[in-house]
């Protein structure tokens, strides 16, 4: 019995392992989920004398994405956000994080425009309201103005199909 | 000329110096408690490095966040509170005792208790293995036949 035991200690070792090599240490988990989004008021991308409030979402179940022209992730999520915005199942609103105007512009122009409505977060300060760490970051906000899910990085057709979709489904549901 | 060049050699270090005291504050005693708070919070970018010695630009705006808040007189207990209800945790290196953190902080000790409990037990055994065992006279005639046998062979 007791020449097993070191090939018991090598079986749990092995297990911790395995199961380390699947985690992403780049992926927090947000205490914003379940708590009221931040509320901001931000000049527009398109028109910075415009300014939108994300009070004047109340009521509704929207998207806010953060991104950013040097962004390169950002790249990869842009066809499927293009291609949920086409589908017209929820609005998208971006927010535009420590970007120069006409570099946002320019990157809208050049790849499409999947957002509703674009405002600017020039210096960074209603990211780090949201907890924004990396870019892109996807919040899914209900109708009464909670964070029900927040997207560390790029969303991909994987996510959207088995989490955010759905999700957004039974939120608008209710 | 080549005198002018080592002139501007020894420049480089002072303009490299400029460069990187540009997050300095004008106040130093809130310079200094902004660095001792930020030492001990993670830079979720480069996330074994503290928020006092990132260069990411996030740690740059978050130090600037927190003399904001200093300035603002909150005490260095809110500001964390504040950082923890955005980032988690996470942001804390000296994690928080709570259900999920409670292995990280035991597990050490309970391991070292295993390991006692082990070491204790095989101790024990071997010494019940090598306990003096009585010989009878015959088992003693042969062994003093076996250690001192008959010189002339």
């Amino acid at each position: 019995m007791m020449r097993f035991w070191p090939f018991v200690v090598f079986v749990v070792l092995a297990g911790f392992l395995y199961v380390g090599l699947s985690l992403d240490p780049h992926e927090v988990p947000s205490p914003l989920i379940d708590k009221p989004a931040p509320a901001f008021v931000l000049p527009q991308l398109h028109d910075p004398a415009k300014r939108f409030s994300s009070q004047d979402m109340k009521g509704q179940v929207w998207l806010l994405n953060v991104w950013a022209s040097w962004c390169v992730s950002c790249r990869d999520e842009h066809p499927i956000l293009m291609d949920l915005s086409n589908r017209n199942i929820v609005p998208i609103y971006g927010l535009d994080y420590k970007d120069k105007n006409v570099d946002g512009e320019a990157w809208l122009r050049n790849g499409g425009d999947p957002y509703t409505l674009v405002v600017t977060d020039a210096d960074g300060r209603v990211g780090i309201d949201y907890g924004v760490y990396g870019v892109p970051e996807t919040y899914l906000i209900d109708k009464q103005g909670v964070i029900r899910y927040k997207q560390i990085g790029a969303v991909t057709a994987k996510n959207l199909r088995e989490k955010i979709l759905p999700l957004i489904a039974e939120l608008q549901a209710k | 000329m080549k005198y002018l060049l080592m002139l501007l050699v020894c420049l480089l270090p002072t303009i490299t110096y400029a460069g990187e005291a540009k997050d300095l504050a004008e106040d130093p005693v809130l310079e200094k408690r902004m660095v001792g708070l930020a030492e001990n919070l993670r830079c979720l970018v480069c996330q074994n490095e503290s928020l006092a010695s990132s260069r990411s630009e996030l740690a740059n705006d978050l130090r600037q966040e927190v003399r904001d808040q200093m300035q603002k007189g909150m005490t260095d207990q809110q500001i964390i509170d504040y950082l923890v209800s955005r980032y988690g945790d996470f942001v804390l290196f000296d994690p928080p005792m709570k259900r999920y953190t409670i292995l990280l902080w035991y597990g050490p000790f309970a391991l070292l208790l295993i390991g006692l409990a082990g070491l204790i037990w095989q101790l024990r055994k071997r010494k019940n293995k090598i306990t003096e065992v009585q010989l009878s006279p015959e088992e003693e005639q042969a062994a003093a036949a076996m250690l001192n046998p008959p010189k002339d062979q």
